[in-house]
């Protein structure tokens, strides 16, 4: 851990009813007798809490992340309960309410990063929130991985230490003996020698009466009692039943439905709404014209689906529906081009151009990858009800706090009277970062007295996403004698986020690695992992090129250039000897090996293809991952196999294209997903290499593209540099 | 609109709709039987599956005039009688499947279909009745595992 800062501070007190409240929050120019004293004043919200402990000596704690599959709930509470010693039968969690004080920037900003100054910061710029994350930790957002290597290092287990510390200080003194004679255990405090115990509650009001400890001491892993352990989450028996709610679940009295377009083109405006048959159908209530998009609010959804579908819109011309996706991986290239060599510099280490020049030989390559939609589950939606100058406000949302904010500018009305309630996600990957869909259902919300649940079609999700960029990107290897390189050039289109993504694991001694930009009218947005799904598939790819140019194979050619780094290594070894590398497949069949480190968390994989039918089947995934300390081992490998699945998914089908401006894809018929008849076994090894913790929900994802790639290349010796890969063999003539 | 007479897990409902209305919505907003999910709206995901008459079908696709006097199982009324968990529920639990958990209804539904006719599926068996629907968290290992575990409980 690093150091607790001037600024940090822990905060503690008894509530009302006697539970005793600590939290760990940071805040400049915040002293800790002010937070107290706000605290007096309203209990629960003004303080970065993450722990209550009640005085049935039950213990909740407070999590500042949204859930949408990756089992947030679980590993938060799980680190807090271990450091306070309490008892996991006894444990439950709430989530934090859209407000500031559960915002979870400080902790990355001022302690995590130490002093690191954040520019600007993103307060009320959602849309390009994400993009920052990685310098600000953005504002209770969930993505980038953040939740356990940050707010659960840097929060949890600290507010359940100092908590821990307190309740014993308070024993010491209420049973008269030194505190170090004193054990906790099950969230009970004992004196052996004298045969005492009594619950953690006894002591809570005696306990808010103390400091807290400045520096609680953490457990070290030896000491860990439920971190490390595989518990079940607890969201899990209501996703068994049918009970868990979901946004689209929300039902309130008297709401009615709300159906939507948005320009196929994005970008336009509807200038003339022709509503003539749609205002007479069945259900219709009103038609509504907001110009970024035009909606049908009507008795249910079913009919105001419908009856959108029938309104007659004149979108206006924005210059780009002449637009195809040839043109836009032409304007790609052409960007690459015209950069000659001169873009926005990654990375520049020794002379790589120079080295090129006295180079055995040199090695070229392009790779390109195509738009990518999210395809979460649950279609976006979103439940309003503006009234009297307040809003109230439902949803899945990964960045609850910002969408408040959003939705304040856009009625005026002030932040406080807009209440957020952030519902479970039927997935996010990245999706429900952005404050389109809550916008949309506001502005349709103000125009009624009554609650607007808004859905959207799975068409307009396909078509109204944020979306996996397309990108090329090109490499310039100079290889010595013996096939290894002396240098690496790079140059891509495009640069989101993390600011990494682009760097290459192996040593290298001469590399330089640009960026250019492009300007299109399909708009950005995260997609689980951001920048490593692509730089993933364009580097491992070429990373394996260069070893055949060597006569060598993947695994022994990375061994080579990764000798530098043990936790590389191991990763990658452990991969490999859980793939059998090197065995004799049967024909058709090839493996390949990728290795990505991003948030954190180094990733090896081995992917087992059978090329004998008309698309490539993956047969067998083995996965090696090593995040420094795996908090839950199931949660951490649900998430990786997850990874795994959905970026497959991507490798093998996933292709947004571009015709006329407009997104082709509609639905799941022309956007297809992987099935449980294409699904590999994945085989995951967890490495605790004790390096520092990493994310969790996007490692698994960037290097299953390449791997893929890699063993259709053993397979048949075709290099496949373009995805979709389920396609592979239409390219061959 | 018209009346339907619907028997939704073993209750007697009547519904005033129009009968081209998908089952789905009628199922979710008329009578707030919520655990069927919305996918695509056009029988490719699998989240609204329920039973009708004991078959899975895709209720997004699925007039309710079609369901007219069928009985109706969904998510709801998948446990057993004395309220406990279905084996397919518990499997579900005891092998962690839910992520996001938002097409596990659907998955559950086309599971306890295919256990009910066939006690012992093979991995084809498998895989030919769960591939109606899909599950973006990608947990069909977990899937699989678990409906060999309820096909042994």
């Amino acid at each position: 851990m690093g150091k607790w800062t001037r600024r940090g501070f822990i905060a503690a007190g008894v509530v009302s009813g006697g539970a005793l409240m600590v939290g760990v929050g940071i805040r400049e120019g915040h002293r800790a007798p002010k937070l107290a004293k706000m605290m007096t004043e309203d209990g629960e919200t003004l303080v970065n809490v993450w722990v209550k402990l009640n005085t049935d000596n039950t213990i909740t704690a407070i999590v500042p992340h949204s859930e949408m599959g990756q089992g947030v709930f679980t590993s938060m509470t799980q680190m807090l309960a271990d450091e306070m010693d309490a008892d996991w039968d006894k444990v439950t969690y709430e989530q934090a309410p859209a407000h500031e004080a559960y915002a979870n920037y400080p902790l990355g900003r001022e302690f995590l990063m130490g002093d690191t100054k954040v520019p600007g910061m993103v307060q009320d710029s959602l849309n390009g929130g994400f993009l920052r994350i990685a310098q600000s930790m953005g504002l209770q957002i969930t993505g980038g991985s953040t939740a356990v290597r940050f707010t659960g290092m840097g929060g949890m287990r600290i507010a359940g230490a100092a908590a821990r510390e307190m309740i014993v200080k308070a024993a010491a003194k209420t049973w008269d003996v030194p505190a170090k004679e004193l054990r906790t255990e099950k969230s009970f405090v004992y004196h052996d020698a004298t045969n005492r115990s009594e619950p953690y509650a006894a002591f809570a009001e005696q306990a808010g009466k103390y400091a807290p400890p400045t520096q609680p001491k953490l457990k070290s892993p030896e000491e860990f009692k439920l971190m490390g352990k595989p518990l079940k989450r607890f969201d899990i028996p209501s996703k068994t039943n049918g009970t868990a709610e979901f946004g689209i679940d929300v039902d309130l009295p008297g709401m009615k439905y709300a159906a939507v377009m948005g320009p196929p083109v994005l970008g336009a405006k509807a200038e003339q709404v022709d509503e003539t048959y749609a205002a007479d159908m069945p259900g219709v209530i009103k038609t509504l014209n907001k110009g970024w998009f035009v909606a049908v609010v009507a008795d249910s959804y079913w009919q105001a689906e419908n009856a959108v579908r029938q309104l007659e819109v004149t979108w206006s011309k924005t210059g780009a529906e002449s637009l195809g996706q040839s043109d836009i991986y032409a304007l790609l290239g052409q960007a690459i081009d015209d950069a000659d060599g001169k873009g926005k510099e990654d990375i520049a280490i020794g002379n790589a151009r120079r080295a090129a020049g006295g180079a055995a030989r040199v090695y070229e390559a392009e790779y390109r990858v195509p738009f990518l939609a999210h395809a979460a589950m649950e279609p976006i939606n979103a439940t309003a009800w503006v009234r009297e100058g307040k809003v109230e406000f439902w949803s899945g949302l990964q960045n609850p706090l910002a969408v408040r904010d959003e939705i304040a500018g856009a009625l005026n009305v002030k932040k406080h009277d807009v209440t957020v309630h952030n519902v479970m996600l039927g997935g996010g990957f990245g999706r429900r970062s952005e404050a389109d869909y809550p916008l949309m259902a506001v502005e349709i919300a103000k125009e009624f007295d009554h609650p607007v649940k808004m859905i959207w079609s799975r068409e307009q999700d396909t078509q109204q996403d944020w979306y996996r960029p397309a990108s090329i990107s090109r490499f310039k290897a100079g290889l010595d004698e013996d096939g290894m390189p002396v240098s690496w050039e790079n140059m891509f289109v495009q640069k989101f986020d993390p600011p990494e993504a682009s760097h290459i694991p192996y040593k290298i001694d001469n590399q330089l690695i640009q960026h250019t930009e492009a300007e299109h009218h399909v708009r950005f947005g995260p997609w689980r992992s951001v920048d490593h799904t692509q730089h993933g598939f364009f580097i491992e790819s070429f990373v394996d090129e260069l070893a055949d140019q060597a006569g060598m194979d993947g695994y022994t050619y990375r061994r080579k250039l990764l000798e530098h780094s043990p936790r590389y290594l191991t990763v990658l070894d452990a991969a490999a000897d859980a793939a059998g590398w090197g065995r004799d497949v049967p024909d058709g069949r090839g493996l390949g090996i990728a290795l990505v480190d991003s948030f954190g968390t180094v990733v090896a994989q081995v992917v087992e293809v059978d090329v004998t039918g008309p698309e490539p089947k993956v047969v067998h995934v083995w996965c090696a991952a090593d995040p420094g300390y795996v908090m839950n081992p199931d949660g951490f490998t649900a998430q990786i196999e997850s990874g795994i699945i959905y970026g497959l998914t991507a490798a093998l089908y996933g292709n947004i294209t571009i015709e006329d401006g407009a997104v082709v894809q509609s639905n799941f018929h022309d956007y297809p997903m992987l099935r449980m008849r294409d699904a590999p076994e994945i085989t995951v090894k967890l490495i605790n290499s004790g390096a520092k913790v990493g994310g969790g929900g996007e490692p698994g994802t960037p290097p299953i593209a390449p791997a893929l790639a890699n063993a259709v290349f053993a397979a048949t010796g075709v290099r496949v540099r373009s995805q979709p890969i389920a396609s592979f063999k239409q390219g061959l003539t | 609109m018209s009346e339907t007479k619907l028997i939704v897990n073993g209750e007697e409902r009547s519904v005033e709709v129009d009968p081209n209305t998908p089952l789905l919505w009628v199922l979710r907003e008329q009578l707030k039987l919520n655990g069927t999910k919305f996918g695509c709206g056009i029988a490719q995901c699998g989240a609204c599956t329920v039973h009708l008459d004991g078959t899975p079908v895709r209720s997004c696709s699925t007039p309710v005039a079609a369901a007219d006097g069928a009985e109706i199982t969904t998510i709801e009324g998948v446990g057993n009688d004395d309220g406990m968990r279905h084996a397919v529920q518990a499997a579900w639990v005891e092998h962690q499947v839910p992520q996001c958990g938002y097409c596990q209804s659907g998955q559950i539904m086309s599971a306890v279909a295919l256990l009910r006719d066939n006690p012992d599926p093979t991995d084809e068996d498998i895989d030919v009745a769960m591939s109606g629907n899909i599950c973006r968290c990608g947990a069909y290992g977990r899937i699989r595992a678990a409906i060999k575990t309820a096909a042994r409980a």
